[in-house]
């Protein structure tokens, strides 16, 4: 029986509440927006990349506690990664996300971005939980075209 | 009479096909304990914890009445209608035009004829929007819609217009979500051909003064479609009272099965107009060369029908008939009134959807809080909301929001659970604090 706790963790509170890198970036190298229009998540994506590293990375827009904690985790992990890297994770945290509620994987190199794992039990909230990462894609490959996750 | 006495009277009358007149004294008042207990869902339990269903504008529960029509149906008489010589076609045929006749009087309509079934609310106005409007719209002409309709009485008259170059113009709403009838007055004109309004808005839960925007259209020589997907389970509905021209509602929304609706219209207008979808049952001779159309309401109902679901919706009007749509709207406002005052009492909340003259529906923010995060909070109490914008984006917008919460009433909802609905509110607060 999925526990809300499961969902709404502490960690995940507090970054929908005070999210971390939360501001327009002036010298972003790309940008991207992400609307499920669906549910009404709404953000988007400032990056500055240089040489293939993310050196910057913050957001703005206004969405379910998901959908920004989900954001604001995933820029506090991001901020001095590689590109390479930064898919890389992706790719995890979107099993970490999606895979059946029983077996949680043990993913040291997630860190934080565990606490999503809650939202296996919840499915219809992992489009939530991906916003952010599939606007992140869009920004790198400067992709003008809105993104959704619905 | 006791209700489940009548029933089994009215099986065993369907069985017959002998016509059973309800007397007035089995009409029974409203005993929520009571009428629940014909609702098994009702019983369930979600996250350990008793099913609060208040989502009942997205689709309503089903009473034991119901089911037991639809799983007769299926283990004793079904047959395809309209064709068979044999006598299980016959019955089924007989059952379904009996249910016709059922929703014809439930509407107080004028003549079978007028009573298309359709596949609900979206596909009544999608014929409307097509065959009435290909046949009477051309470039230039206006069409009338409110700003707070649903997709469904927004998108095919977008469509419509796109094919024939007529025009949509909007009557607006105040923050109360009130229509603003001088505004709607002033859009009338001559150029005016539908106006298309929703009786009982979903989102907002205003009911619109129906009868008078409809004098006024037919004042400027306009048609009226009203849209009464949520109207019809909380108050009488009477199309010849009401003069309008199409009235379009769905079956899942008034206590029967999904997939079936209904589509009113005027026979003038219907007579007028050329077919939606072509097909069998629709036709009277066909040859390559010439094909020849079925009277009404056939004309409209091309191909093997929803069978099942229009004996259920039959069936739903049946029992909810035995209630009486007066009660129900009378006992609903009582509940209304508790629902909106429990949780306007709670700090940070904000009802979306003040209009004098309201039902059903409470769409409600809380400050801080996204609705899909209420939604999920409530849903571990148990309780069913929805959250999102409700098929009525123009609103969202008109309100700088991206969704609500939406608790919507039905009769057999309580106060016990409009409590717990409150109690559940001061949880998603206490998360969010």
């Amino acid at each position: 029986m999925s526990d809300l706790r499961d969902l709404y963790q502490e960690l995940i509170l507090d970054h929908c509440k005070r999210p971390r890198n939360f501001h327009v970036m002036a010298e972003a190298s790309c940008q991207a927006d992400g609307h499920n229009r669906l549910c009404g998540d709404k953000l988007h994506l400032y990056v500055r990349v240089e040489n293939d590293v993310i050196r910057d990375i913050a957001f703005q827009g206004d969405g379910c506690c998901i959908s920004k904690a989900s954001a604001s985790v995933m820029s506090e992990m991001l901020k001095g990664r590689s590109i390479a890297e930064a898919e890389a994770l992706y790719t995890k945290f979107h099993d970490v996300v999606t895979g059946p509620p029983d077996e949680i994987p043990d993913v040291p190199e997630l860190g934080k971005l565990v606490v999503f794992a809650g939202v296996r039990e919840f499915p219809v909230r992992v489009k939530c939980a991906t916003l952010p990462w599939h606007t992140l894609q869009a920004a790198i490959k400067n992709d003008a075209k809105p993104v959704s996750t619905e | 009479m006791g209700f489940r006495r009548t029933c089994a009277l009215l099986t065993w009358a369907a069985m017959t096909k002998i016509t059973v007149n309800l007397p007035q004294s089995s009409r029974r008042g409203i005993d929520v304990k009571d009428l629940r207990a014909d609702f098994p869902i009702l019983q369930t339990r979600v996250h350990d914890k008793p099913l609060v269903y208040l989502d009942n504008a997205a689709t309503t529960q089903k009473p034991q009445f119901v089911i037991d029509t639809l799983k007769r149906y299926y283990s004793a008489e079904n047959a395809n209608i309209h064709r068979g010589v044999y006598t299980l076609s016959q019955h089924a045929t007989q059952k379904y035009e009996d249910a016709r006749t059922k929703i014809r009087k439930f509407i107080n309509a004028a003549d079978n004829r007028e009573i298309i079934y359709t596949s609900g609310t979206t596909e009544s106005i999608n014929l409307v929007a097509q065959s009435w409007g290909r046949a009477n719209l051309k470039a230039g002409d206006e069409i009338v819609l409110t700003g707070m309709e649903h997709h469904s009485n927004i998108v095919p008259w977008q469509i419509i217009a796109e094919q024939t170059g007529a025009k949509i113009r909007v009557a607006p709403f105040n923050d109360a979500g009130e229509l603003l009838m001088e505004e709607y007055r002033k859009l009338l004109n001559p150029r005016t051909k539908l106006v298309a309004a929703v009786h009982l808005s979903n989102s907002l839960g205003t009911i619109n003064p129906v009868k008078t925007m409809i004098e006024l259209a037919h004042q400027h020589g306009a048609k009226v479609l009203i849209d009464g997907a949520q109207w019809v389970a909380h108050g009488p509905t009477d199309v010849r009272a009401l003069d309008c021209d199409f009235y379009a509602f769905s079956g899942h929304k008034i206590f029967g099965p999904t997939g079936i609706g209904v589509l009113y219209g005027k026979q003038s207008l219907l007579d007028a107009m050329p077919p939606y979808q072509g097909g069998g049952d629709m036709i009277a001779s066909v040859t390559f060369e010439k094909t020849t159309y079925n009277d009404l309401p056939h004309k409209f109902e091309a191909g093997t029908p929803n069978i099942a679901g229009g004996i259920g919706l039959g069936a739903a009007v049946d029992y909810v008939s035995e209630i009486g749509l007066d009660r129900i709207a009378s006992h609903e406002h009582e509940l209304m009134q508790y629902a909106t005052r429990a949780l306007s009492a709670i700090d940070g909340l904000r009802i979306v959807g003040t209009a004098k003259d309201k039902a059903s529906v409470i769409s409600f923010v809380l400050a801080g809080v996204h609705p899909h995060d209420t939604g999920t909070i409530l849903d571990g109490e148990g309780i069913a909301v929805r959250t999102g914008h409700h098929c009525c984006q123009p609103v969202m917008d008109r309100f700088q929001i991206p969704a609500t919460a939406r608790a919507s009433l039905a009769f057999y909802n309580t106060r016990e659970e409009i409590d717990a609905l409150a109690a559940g509110v001061l949880k998603v607060k206490e998360y969010f604090a």
